[in-house]
């Protein structure tokens, strides 16, 4: 792939998943970087800070998420200058929806997630296709092994169906440390099976006292 | 004698080989609020002196970050100062996303007087009618730069620029020589009594300037005006103690003041 001279994408695996809660927000990423069969390093993290109250995880070409994440940081100090304050979660997720859609016709190769406060205080998380496509959910999971992370979250984080009156919060009842203890299991699950997940686990979280950082090892075969 | 036949374009020369339009444009600045600044080997002080349209509106900004580690203090056109600190700001941006650190001061007081001179010499412009006090950080240590309208720029180890500011200039001549070994503290209480000098007579409060600092360890950023009416309120009890005890303290006296500028 890498030789073809007019492909100019390369996946480097991984996988991100967020959980929002009542008032906090957890955002994992495995931390390897890989190429076909082989490994770049086991030491990577996908997880970027773009703001106080606001995470960006991104799984995909890191040679592009790089690029978008240095975009991002630098709009949100343009931001910054212009509104005196940080940018809130949902104007972030709105940016980078934009910022996506502008290269509709040559891509970022990078599938987002989300995680953050909103101007509540409550845990949002949003997820994202390669173009732009956005919506606010409950949890996600995007990269290489969300195909294994996502039915598992489905079927433990039960979001009300939509039909459902009154309206329900898509956020989930569960602790943080709960929910934290969820996305261990779920990586340890995905990385059984998914060759591009393992090394260490990342996980950031997010609540009212601000923002904490766990790295937990994962297997390295 | 010929300044009125020659100063229509700033793109035309008097005989003298000035260009009026450039020199009408420092007086700008001259007009303007105080703003003043000085440095020592770790820190930069600015302060401005908050000047309100009317007794109804609110006092025009005069201190802009730049980035964590630059900051200006502007006197003259303060829509000129906006626009301004809004590219140096995007300079800032720029470099940082390229380069991954941050921009020397001064590479960016040289973009800026470019910037100023490109409107000295096209008959579609007017020159910047705002003076620029860039306080910086970078490697090589702390920096003051004065910028002018006419695309000139200085470092300075203090510096005082707008209405009655000569008298804060006289003020800093005397003192200047120690300040490279000042701790922050000090910087602050002098450029307080810089801003006094420029005063004339009216009480100096945390509402009536504006004080900004950048130094090794801390990002550029306002300080409060809390506690800046503390630290006006500690050195008027000091001056108030110096006068009990009969000692003279010379720079709390206000009424040793410079002749006025303009």
């Amino acid at each position: 792939m890498a030789l073809s001279r007019d492909w100019m994408y390369e996946n480097n695996g991984g996988t991100c998943v967020a959980i929002a809660g009542a008032d906090y927000c957890v955002v994992a990423a495995d931390t390897r970087l890989s190429i076909g069969y082989s490994i770049y390093t086991r030491d990577y993290s996908k997880i970027c800070n773009l703001a106080e109250k606001c995470v960006l995880a991104s799984s995909g070409f890191q040679g592009d998420i790089k690029a978008l994440q240095k975009n991002l940081a630098a709009r949100h100090l343009i931001y910054q200058h212009q509104h005196n304050k940080q940018m809130s979660c949902p104007a972030m997720a709105q940016l980078l929806s934009n910022t996506l859609y502008f290269k509709r016709f040559f891509p970022y190769y990078a599938f987002n997630v989300l995680g953050g406060l909103d101007n509540e205080g409550k845990g949002c998380v949003f997820t994202y296709d390669a173009v732009g496509s956005y919506e606010r959910v409950g949890y996600s999971a995007q990269g290489s092994g969300s195909t294994l992370v996502m039915p598992i979250l489905d079927n433990q984080l039960k979001t009300p169906s939509p039909l459902l009156l009154p309206a329900r919060d898509a956020v989930t009842p569960l602790s943080e440390a709960d929910a934290v203890d969820m996305v261990k299991d779920v990586f340890a699950s995905a990385t059984e099976r998914d060759i591009y997940t393992g090394d260490k686990l990342e996980i950031v979280i997010l609540n009212a006292s601000g923002v904490r950082r766990e790295f937990i090892d994962l297997r390295k075969d | 004698m010929f300044r009125n036949q020659y100063d229509t374009d700033v793109t035309t020369w008097s005989p003298a080989g000035r260009l009026f339009q450039v020199e009408y444009a420092m007086e700008a600045v001259k007009q303007g609020s105080a703003a003043i600044g000085l440095r020592s080997a770790t820190h930069v002080v600015l302060a401005t002196v908050n000047k309100a349209a009317s007794e109804l509106s609110s006092h025009q900004k005069k201190v802009f970050k730049v980035d964590d580690h630059i900051g200006v203090a502007i006197a003259g056109l303060t829509a000129d100062g906006r626009v301004l600190s809004r590219f140096l700001r995007s300079e800032c941006i720029n470099h940082a996303f390229v380069y991954e650190s941050p921009l020397p001061v001064s590479r960016l007081v040289v973009h800026l007087a470019d910037k100023a001179q490109v409107c000295t010499q096209r008959s579609w412009k007017r020159p910047y009618g705002v003076g620029l006090l860039v306080a910086g950080l970078d490697e090589t240590g702390a920096h003051l730069y004065y910028n002018c309208p006419s695309g000139n720029y200085f470092e300075y180890q203090a510096f005082a620029i707008g209405s009655r500011s000569q008298a804060a200039k006289t003020y800093l001549e005397r003192r200047f020589g120690a300040f490279n070994k000042y701790p922050r503290e000090e910087l602050i209480k002098d450029a307080l009594s810089a801003i006094k000098e420029t005063l004339q007579g009216e009480k100096l409060t945390g509402a009536i300037c504006t004080v900004a600092v950048v130094g090794v360890g801390e990002p550029f950023h306002v300080i409060d005006q809390k506690t800046i009416q503390e630290v006006i309120d500690s050195m008027e009890i000091r001056e108030e103690a110096a006068a009990d005890q009969g000692t003279t303290q010379e720079e709390d006296k206000s009424s040793e003041a410079a002749p006025m500028d303009i």
